[in-house]
């Protein structure tokens, strides 16, 4: 690392996160002045060139790659016209013990003053809080299922590799040639599409002034710099900023920084999941390494330098916080940007290259929370290069996340992508696969199987609250066979699926009618061909997601239920019923049972394998296929992020001998604690879900640094992670570290503060999390040696 | 002809220290030697046994209940075992849901056992890894031990067996003719110590070994470095010698000691001579290395 680099990397961990009212309150005054004077996108385009125009430009000393989101680094936008912070979600904010944010009093002052008086009733989470119906507010209070885009913008998104052929201007020819096309007499919606296509030359203007103000700050900055080196950084940062992203990059650091500069211009424009991220980085550079080394413009070294220069960036930007309750739960700094490694190229071959390698010591000597890097292993894919991340992930960092890039493309190609642009897709995210630059896949929320299955239990009352969810789908007691309670269940969550589906629909037409984004739409095929925005379908593949939590818990507790009751007659289902009404209360002996002598999902056997394969046929059954409002289908992930620990906290105590408001099992990892055959069974088990039938799968496996000690133990690694690949897994990713470390942490917070795990389908500060997750990491189980 | 069937005490998957690649090893019960050190003493005795795991005990009483012999009430009430009245019949352990009772030693016939070691078949064949037969010493079921080798070697599984060495020299043979490696440990160079430490006599194993070694059997000789015990100077020097002797023979892998069979000893109620024994200290295994390499063995730390 070089010392530029160390200065970098310790101002970028050493910011303290804080909310900058800057954004909020530029566009504000935006709105207030302009709001009927455009039609939609119009009036989008213009606020996002006001904040391009307004918003302060930063170069901070020792950078090569330059711009932030906010005026500084560390400090958060917010986005009021999506969702609008109250004065007390930024005291809680500002107070809560985790991934607290420093909020001024002035902020709060602007904030009472100025944005939350224009934006109440107007914000879209508002708007869609009043247009959905009492049974979806009544599912989604109860934990059944959540909502993604009632805290931030569709997103999910991934570069291509276009913005490093194309610059802006040649784009914005491509969208006067789609506004000359348009047929007013024969397409109805010619003149929404002129509105969309006029939209996307404003925001293409508008970051090509954003870089030429970084090119005047440089210029400034050069004129009163002493240093001489300094004085040459500023000059080459001045020229870069002048020639991207206008013109299409001519060299590597060119193009780190016109990715940089069409990141800040998404993340600005919206706030969308998981911000943006570059995709198949490696690959986009490529060329540019080539040529440099080549033709002596670039050392080995500089390239490195230069990519860490870049990733410190991401490092810069914790996430913008959410708002209403969930302001006073932990949440993340981290905004999951995510790096794709290897991999394939759009023509089916090994995508590694020098580059690859480079990012895997990048991610080795920087060991910063943001970005998040994976690597996508494929049949083609060198040993050398998984033996190199496999010694990277042996450092316990949590990354790089493993991925199966053939299963990645047969995922896509099953819902319908070209193979071409399935090899260019990859994953982004936790673990969701998708169409790089040609896709809007929207995730919009978890959904509570275990959750399901006690409705199905309780005749469709939640037996938390007495309430009504559900349909009535009989009184258990009364079912003879085991399918019967199968039936209900399918019963049950066919009448969620449903309710989240319409809840969707609704929230769909909200962002295409009144949120788009013509600057992601420029970036996005084939919205500029089609004249139509990123939230409106605009896109070639249109795709939403509904991710299933906890089918660990759920199979485990149909297989208790199955032998125990129906099978074998150890228990009454009366008997059982009241048990779990009763949380195990004086009924330890019976919880033994369910523990220990009942079938348990990772364990390769075949008895609880069968019915993890039932329930998620079940699910898939209702939701694969089904239309969205975009012109796309619906399909399914199996991930979690962090949700089931809230999942967990509104189910009672489940059939497999979970003790109530305890979590559910994690992604599609075994329940914490119940795979007790090694990691072979577990991938065996895990192997047994049709990956192919998903946009995703998260499975994460815990191990010890033991397990990892020498160089045959990396070669083992590299043979399980093959052999999952090869069985059709999705992903894997491995926290290799001690429980007794993380123990220490919990007791000694400020010397473990470096500590990073992978929580689910991101890394995080071990000390930044709940406690609850925190003590669920701790006993997950450990992959022991003999 | 009826196939034998074998008592097992563990099935361990993902071994990746007991041969190469990625391996599932089986530990079969019953051990002609009793070295002081033993690491795996549920694997002693040839019969099954009763575990405790006094952690998991929730003092119900229901082993006690269960127990036809009433051996169960020790002092003050506490639930230990009399093991001289144990018929070791698995009434307790069936009783005790709380998994506090164990019963190590379960029969399998040929075909149960090796259709467990096909489910990982994936693992080996991507990872060069197989099936590796260990103890106890596995050469003590001998109908049972080359019965399993056959069957993995018709289905293509490939095999390990970790031996002492302490049998006759044709079963010796044989095993070595149908499995693909065999890991053979050495201990005691000395005579004497070799048989008070171990409670065998040295010469056949090393006999044995030698005869192995001639007919071209794949053999990797594990050294267990017992602080005090084994790694004397002149054993270590004695063993590399020996070894350096053979024709063919020249990986040795060092096996540390390591402190996790005092548990074992504790479920099985029994005292354990190494109870206070610490692990190596930091080079000592680097040093044992050094010594060996020098006599031109290849040495690895590890199984």
């Amino acid at each position: 690392m070089t010392e530029r680099v160390r200065r970098l990397r310790e101002r970028s961990i050493a910011a303290r996160p804080s909310i900058s009212p800057e954004r909020a309150v530029l566009l504000t005054d935006f709105y207030r002045e302009n709001l009927d004077s455009h039609a939609t996108p119009v009036l989008r385009a213009l606020a996002f060139r006001h904040l391009c125009r307004n918003k302060t430009i930063w170069i901070g000393p020792d950078e090569l790659i330059v711009g932030e989101r906010g005026p500084e680094p560390a400090a958060a936008s917010t986005y009021p016209e999506l969702t609008c912070h109250s004065a007390e979600d930024l005291r809680i904010l500002n107070s809560r013990e985790k991934t607290s944010y420093d909020v001024s009093p002035e902020t709060v002052d602007v904030y009472e003053r100025k944005v939350i008086p224009y934006w109440r009733g107007k914000s879209l989470r508002d708007r869609i809080f009043e247009r959905l119906p009492e049974e979806w507010k009544d599912a989604y209070e109860a934990g059944i299922f959540t909502e993604f885009m009632e805290q931030r913008a569709p997103g999910h998104t991934v570069a291509d590799g276009k913005i490093y052929a194309k610059g802006m201007l040649e784009l914005r020819r491509e969208i006067s040639e789609s506004l000359k096309e348009l047929d007013s007499l024969n397409d109805e919606r010619a003149e929404h599409k002129r509105d969309e296509l006029r939209a996307m030359e404003i925001t293409a203007d508008a970051v090509v002034l954003f870089a030429e103000r970084h090119a005047e700050l440089a210029t400034e900055l050069a004129e009163n710099e002493t240093d001489p080196a300094r004085k040459l950084d500023l000059e080459l940062i001045r020229e870069t900023c002048t020639h991207v992203p206008a013109h299409a990059p001519r060299d590597f650091h060119e193009a780190l920084q016109t990715y940089w500069f069409c990141h800040l211009a998404v993340v600005t424009e919206l706030n969308g999941w998981d911000a943006f991220s570059p995709g198949h980085l490696d690959q986009h550079l490529g060329p540019f390494y080539e040529r440099g080394l080549a033709d002596g413009t670039l050392t080995r070294e500089r390239a490195k330098e230069l990519l860490e220069c870049f990733f410190v960036k991401f490092n810069n930007h914790p996430a913008p916080p959410k708002v209403g309750v969930t302001a006073a739960e932990s949440g993340t700094y981290t905004d999951f940007a995510n790096i794709n490694l290897a991999g394939q190229t759009r023509d089916g071959e090994d995508g590694t290259n020098e580059v690859s390698y480079i990012l895997l010591e990048v991610i080795d000597e920087l060991h910063i929370l943001q970005p998040s890097q994976n690597v996508q292993i494929s049949k083609k894919t060198p040993d050398r290069f998984i033996r190199e991340a496999c010694r990277v992930i042996r450092k316990g960092y949590g990354f790089p996340s493993v991925f199966n890039s053939d299963a990645v493309v047969e995922e896509l190609v099953r819902q319908g992508k070209s193979p071409e642009d399935a090899r260019e897709g990859g994953t982004s995210g936790c673990v969701e696969a998708g169409a790089f630059g040609k896709e809007a896949y929207i995730l919009t929320g978890y959904f509570n199987l275990p959750k399901v299955l006690e409705l199905a239990l309780n005749d469709g009352v939640d037996p938390r609250t007495g309430k009504r969810l559900g349909p009535p789908t009989g009184d258990p007691r009364l079912f003879v066979e085991f399918e019967d309670l199968l039936g209900a269940f399918v019963d049950q969550l066919r009448h969620f699926i449903d309710i989240k589906i319409a809840g969707n629909d609704t929230i769909e037409t909200i962002y295409a009618e009144s949120m788009p984004a013509p600057f992601l739409s420029i970036i996005t095929d084939d919205c500029i061909r089609n004249g139509l925005d990123y939230n409106e379908g605009g896109a070639r593949y249109n795709t939403s997601y509904i991710q299933g939590v906890g089918i660990g818990t759920i199979t485990d507790s149909l297989a208790a239920l199955r032998k125990h009751v129906f099978h074998e007659g150890t228990f009454s289902t009366s008997e059982y019923l009241e048990t779990l009404a009763n949380d195990f209360e004086g009924a330890e002996r019976l919880r033994d049972v369910l523990l220990n002598r009942s079938p348990k999902w990772g364990n390769d056997d075949d008895e609880a394998d069968e019915l993890m394969r039932t329930v998620f046929d079940a699910y898939f059954d209702a939701v694969d296929g089904r239309p969205n409002r975009r012109g796309g289908e619906y399909h399914v992930d199996m991930l979690p992020t962090t949700c089931h620990v809230y999942f967990g906290s509104v189910t009672g105590a489940t059939p497999d001998g979970r003790k109530a408001g305890a979590p559910l099992s994690e992604g599609i990892s075994p329940v914490q604690g119940a795979d007790r055959r090694g990691p072979t069974a577990v991938f065996l088990s895990a192997a047994k879900m049709p990956h192919a039938k998903t946009g995703g799968t998260l499975l994460n496996m815990k191990f010890t640094p033991d397990v990892l000690s020498d160089e045959r133990d990396i070669e083992n690694l590299a043979g399980l992670i093959r052999t999952y690949f090869k069985l059709g897994g999705h992903h894997v990713q491995f926290n290799v570290v001690s429980a007794a470390t993380l123990r220490e942490a919990q007791d000694h917070p400020e010397e473990h503060r470096d500590l990073i795990v992978r929580v689910a389908g991101y890394s995080d500060y071990f000390c930044d999390i709940s406690r609850a997750l925190q003590d669920e990491i701790i006993s997950r189980t450990e992959q022991k040696l003999p | 002809m009826d196939r034998p069937t074998g008592i097992c005490f563990n099935i361990q998957r993902y071994a990746i220290h007991d041969g190469p690649g990625i391996r599932t090893t089986v530990f079969l019960k019953g051990c002609p030697l009793s070295c002081t050190w033993c690491h795996n003493p549920e694997g002693l005795s040839p019969d099954p046994e009763i575990l405790l795991v006094s952690d998991r005990c929730r003092h119900c009483g229901a082993c006690v209940e269960a127990c036809p012999n009433t051996p169960l009430v020790g002092p003050e009430g506490t639930k230990t075992t009399d093991r001289s009245l144990c018929v070791r019949c698995g009434r307790c352990v069936e009783a005790c849901t709380a998994g506090a009772r164990r019963l190590v030693g379960q029969e399998f016939t040929v075909d149960r056992l090796v259709g467990e070691l096909e489910r990982d078949r994936p693992f080996y064949e991507e990872s060069g890894g197989g099936v590796t037969f260990s103890g106890g010493e596995p050469l003590a079921q001998d109908d049972f031990l080359l019965a399993c080798l056959h069957e993995c070697r018709e289905r293509g599984l490939r095999t390990a067996v970790d031996t002492s060495g302490a049998a006759e020299r044709d079963l010796v043979l044989e095993v070595g003719r149908v499995a693909d490696l065999v890991l053979f440990d050495l201990k005691l160079l000395d005579p004497a110590e070799h048989e008070r430490l171990t409670g065998a006599p040295l010469a056949p194993i090393l006999e044995n070994l030698r005869a192995l070694d001639r007919e071209g059997v794949e053999i990797r000789i594990r050294f267990p470095v017992i602080p005090g015990v084994t790694d004397a100077p002149a054993n270590v020097t004695a063993l590399g010698e020996f070894v350096a002797s053979l024709e063919h023979t020249r990986r040795v892998h060092l096996l540390p000691f390591h402190r996790t069979a005092a548990d074992k000893y504790t479920r099985l109620e029994r005292e354990w001579t190494h109870a206070d024994l610490r692990p190596s200290p930091d080079g000592t295994l680097a040093d044992i290395a050094g010594v060996l390499e020098g006599l031109g063995l290849d040495v690895t730390v590890g199984g």
